[in-house]
């Protein structure tokens, strides 16, 4: 007997912030919402969010600013037209979640308060302690428990694929439970990709353990372009080893960073901004010190929270307080800690318009895993829960509207049982290499390669690594061939999206022959408008090389200008 | 790099065997998390091994597991901490308690945890349309209430209630905790109804017999009983609910008492307050919960412990705190959020 298939107006797969903000957005237009995720949404990546959430929300403030922060912060690559609407809605959608019952921080009078971030010429973050993305997170969870009649959540499954109908439309997607390891095909008029970031292809990363590119590679799949995959943040402060991250918030309340000498060394590279200069700014300076020898011996340098008083770190920053004693054994309150640049966030991602539409008719990304582009070549701190939200927002109303239009979609069954037969087809591999051992290989490779500094050479190398882990993961073995809380074969889907990602990211910096943002090519040390002031798309090409092409940046009202801090 | 042999507790519904424990070495730094080290012998040995995991820094909550017998986040408890608190030298890692075990190390949080969040109104219940911008509330009361909002729901409060494991039907520390977090809050208009439906449960406020497991084993300080307590005191001053077990009088005695005495004199209180058990790291979290502290407690040179457990501080110190607070209107509570530790004068 075929059981009904589960239908509803709007998929949304993926329950961190953007997932989630899309599914009560979708819900409030009248649809009918199923949102999915491979972790309970509480655990989605949104909650390492510590620092905060731009928004020109004060009336000394103004949104024109925020966007030129945002725009400068880009190195220009940003979509002007997106970063006008995120900046402008930026204020009503904080008010919304104060509203939902967010606990932000209250200045002496009790409305809300600010604390400085990277990169921003006003204090426009707006905070709670330095837990801002979990309270977030959890407020937002509040709000899908409260609306449990219009969504139905799907919590521990685990998308595979895209479905697609006759015509090549996304009509939603293949999915397992994780509990017991039941395949099914969720049918949806349209379908929201929010599967967030990507940074399990670098080691060590700040990322959580779940942040596979899932998403990118099944949209790819599916025949819809990434854009500016090139683009990887690495983020000046993360403990040396486990990648762990100290929030920005600690150079916003005052922190300062020296070099082994004891040289504030931000002084000769951003006189102005010193510590808050853009984060490609920063970690390029931290890395030239060390790779200059004036870093310590593990290949770190100094971040100095004794300066901020000691009140304000217990109040401000609790959370890297525990983080500084539990992950690096130091009390930030009264010793300097080392801290590296270290992989933090993909600017790039599935090529979407201002509505969160991709290439692919029905198919919405938002979030991480989309590219609108507002944070193009860099994204400034506290930029990406806004732009979670607000292109949340904006695809879950789009997507519903859509959806109210439409007859009923037709999936293909076919495809349920192409994605059964796949993983069949992995549990029964014998002889092959592990699969944690290729993740590794990856992981370790991409940090040397594919980092803050790159060059032609690297590159190249690190292509042929890429091909030839695509090729050994064919074969890679799991041991479990179980089918409750099956996490090794899952693995193995893990790391063929992840290999389909660094790929694209291999190739995105190969093809850009100048240093814009993220990207700096030693090669090619210099930005070149005339030539790449544009995105990178890149399409799947059956199983060779991703397809290159090219789209123009969308510039209103801010013509490039060179980049100081 | 040193070795550590871990002890996992094994269980898989599948294969019909009963769970049993499997012993792996890893080698890794000491300073690594058990987390690291049962992903190592994932990666490396038997991939089949059950955990759930994410952020690797504390954060998500996936990762509650009980290590040595005492619940805790696998990825904030280091190898050594943990080898040298193990019995013979063997860690031992196994699921959590209180919930039905799905595989290895994996619970099944739904059918426990969550459905006791869902039981109390887990979301913000305001009066009327919200303002054109923001409610304008006292900035304490946003610190107070983002203590529970710390919670990550990891459920190793849950883990090891004692109330819990002799009524499966009570509501418990991490649920009861974040009822606090509405209840907290001053933009929710539901208050008392929150309150006294919380108290009327046979299962609810007062079901819980202060026994500090939660406080322990919380990894984010969010201390679930020192927010039950709080309740008990809303329900009691605020709304005048009849206190099921007399623990708001009990507690009128713990405070009469280090009053009178300057100190705490445990054998005063045993008989009849805390159900005889008076763990002594608790005190300070207890005062914490008193219903009113000053500020002047917060800034002073003093810890509370410290002017509550040392001798030395002779007992008009602690009278003078008592007569400050006592002169207050408002209701401060300490909090993680605030600097309540301030430098030892010495
Ligand atoms: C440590 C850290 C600190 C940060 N701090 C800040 C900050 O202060 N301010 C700021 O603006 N930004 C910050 N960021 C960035 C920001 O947190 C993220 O970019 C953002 O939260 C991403 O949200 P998202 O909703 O797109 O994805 P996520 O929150 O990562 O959610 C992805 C969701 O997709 C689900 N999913 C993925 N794959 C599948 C699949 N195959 N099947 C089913 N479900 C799937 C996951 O389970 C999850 O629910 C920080 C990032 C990190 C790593
Ligand atoms: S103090 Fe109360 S809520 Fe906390 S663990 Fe003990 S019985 Fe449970
Ligand atoms: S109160 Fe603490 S122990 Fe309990 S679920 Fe929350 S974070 Fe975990
Ligand atoms: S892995 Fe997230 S809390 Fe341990």
């Amino acid at each position: 007997m075929v059981r009904a298939m589960p239908a509803h107006d709007v998929l949304i797969i993926g329950a961190g912030l953007a997932g989630q903000r899309a599914a009560l957005a979708a819900a409030r237009q009248g649809a009918t919402v199923a949102i999915m995720s491979k972790v309970h949404p509480v655990r989605s990546h949104s909650n390492a969010a510590a620092g905060g959430i731009n928004a020109a929300l004060n009336p000394d403030d103004s949104w024109e600013s925020h966007a030129f922060d945002t725009i400068k912060g880009s190195d220009y690559l940003g979509d002007q037209d997106a970063i006008e609407i995120m900046c402008r809605e930026a204020p009503d959608e904080v008010l919304w979640l104060e509203h939902a019952g967010v606990t932000f921080h209250r200045n002496a009078e009790g409305k809300l308060g600010t604390r400085a971030f990277g990169g921003a010429s006003a204090a426009r973050t707006y905070y709670i302690a330095d837990i801002t993305g979990q309270a977030l997170l959890h407020v937002l969870y509040e709000q899908l428990m409260k609306h449990h009649e219009q969504i139905d959540r799907y919590e521990e499954w685990f998308i595979t694929d895209l479905a697609q109908d006759d015509d090549g439309r996304c009509v939603g997607a293949i999915a397992r439970n994780i509990r017991d390891g039941a395949m099914e095909l969720f049918s949806a008029k349209s379908t929201i990709l929010a599967s967030g970031g990507a940074g399990q292809c670098f080691k060590p990363s700040t990322n959580a353990l779940i942040c596979t590119g899932d998403g990118m590679a099944q949209a790819y799949r599916i025949g819809a372009p990434l854009m500016d995959m090139e683009m990887v943040q690495y983020h000046p402060t993360t403990l040396a080893g486990v990648g762990i991250l100290i929030t920005e918030g600690a150079r916003g309340e005052g922190a300062h960073l020296y070099n082994a000498d004891g040289e504030r060394f931000m002084e000769k590279y951003a006189p102005n901004k010193l510590e808050l200069a853009s984060r490609d700014v920063v970690s390029r300076a931290e890395q030239t010190e060390i790779n200059e020898g004036r870093g310590f011996e593990d290949g770190t340098v100094a971040l100095d929270i004794t300066k901020v008083p000691r009140k304000r770190t217990l109040e401000a920053l609790r959370e890297i307080v525990n983080i500084g004693r539990d992950f690096a054994g130091v009390d930030i309150t009264r010793e300097p800690i080392r801290i590296r640049p270290g992989c933090h966030y993909i600017m790039g991602g599935v090529k979407a318009d201002i509505h969160g539409r991709t290439a692919v008719d029905g198919l919405y990304a938002a979030g991480e895993v989309a590219c609108v582009s507002v944070h193009g070549g860099n994204r400034l701190g506290a930029n990406s829960l806004l732009d979670t939200l607000i292109f949340g927002r904006r695809s879950g109303e789009h997507a519903a509207k859509r959806a109210a239009g439409l007859g009923k979609p037709k999936p293909v069954r076919a495809q349920l049982h192409d994605s059964e037969r796949a993983i069949g087809a992995i549990m029964r591999r014998t002889g092959g290499r592990r699969v944690s051992e290729i993740r590794e290989e990856l992981g370790t490779m991409m940090n040397e390669k594919v980092a803050v500094f790159r060059d032609h050479e690297g590159l190249t190398d690190a292509h042929s690594i890429v091909r030839r882990l695509k090729d050994e993961a064919k074969n890679a073995t799991i041991d479990d061939h179980g089918t409750v809380f099956n996490q090794d074969v899952l693995g193995a889907l893990e790391l063929g999206y992840m290999l389909d990602v660094a790929e694209c990211i291999v190739v995105g910096a190969l093809e850009r022959k100048e240093s814009r943002g993220a990207q700096f090519r030693t090669d090619f040390p210099k930005r070149d408008d005339e030539h790449w002031l544009k995105h990178i798309l890149e399409s799947r090409n059956g199983d060779d090389t991703p397809q290159v092409s090219y789209s123009p940046v969308t510039i209103t009202q801010w013509e490039p200008q060179e980049r100081t801090y | 790099m040193p070795d550590y042999t871990l002890r996992i507790r094994r269980y898989s519904p599948e294969n019909g065997d009963a769970a049993h424990w499997e012993d792996f070495q890893v080698d890794l730094d000491g300073s690594r998390s058990v987390l690291d080290g049962v992903l190592q012998a994932k990666d490396r040995e038997d991939g089949s091994i059950g955990i759930r995991c994410s952020c690797r820094a504390g954060i998500c909550g996936s990762c509650g597991v009980r290590i040595n017998g005492k619940p805790n986040l696998a990825c904030r408890t280091h190898l050594d901490e943990a080898h040298a608190r193990a019995a013979d030298g063997v860690i031992v890692v196994e699921p959590m308690g209180n919930m039905p075990v799905l595989k290895d190390l994996i619970v099944d949080m739904d059918a426990v945890h969550w459905k006791k969040i869902q039981r109390v109104t887990p979301w913000l219940l305001p009066d009327g349309p919200p303002p054109e911008r923001e409610y304008v509330v006292p900035p304490d009361n946003m610190i107070d209430v983002t203590q529970t909002m710390a919670c990550i729901q990891c459920g190793a409060c849950v883990s090891d209630c004692l109330s819990m494991e002799v009524d499966p039907l009570f509501i418990g520390p991490a649920a009861l905790a974040k009822a606090y977090r509405f209840v907290g809050d001053p933009r929710d208009g539901h208050q008392e109804q929150r309150v006294r439906d919380l108290a009327e449960d046979p299962h609810g406020l007062y079901d819980c017999t202060h026994c500090f497991n939660c406080i322990e084993a919380c990894p984010k300080g969010v201390a679930p009983m020192s927010q039950i307590m709080r309740l008990r005191r809303i329900a009691g001053d605020d709304h005048h609910v009849e206190d099921r077990n007399n623990g708001h009088r009990h507690e009128m005695a713990f405070v009469k008492n280090i009053e009178k005495n300057g100190l705490l004199h445990e054998a005063d209180l045993l008989p009849d307050s805390y159900g005889g058990k008076l763990h002594p790291r608790a005190v300070p979290e207890l005062v914490s919960s008193l219903p009113i502290i000053l500020r002047a407690l917060q800034r002073g040179k003093v810890t509370p412990a410290g002017a509550l457990l040392h001798k030395h501080k002779a007992p008009k110190d602690v009278k003078r705190i008592f007569r400050d607070i006592e002169g207050r209107e408002e209701r401060y509570e300490l909090n993680l959020y605030v600097a309540g530790e301030e430098e030892d004068a010495s």
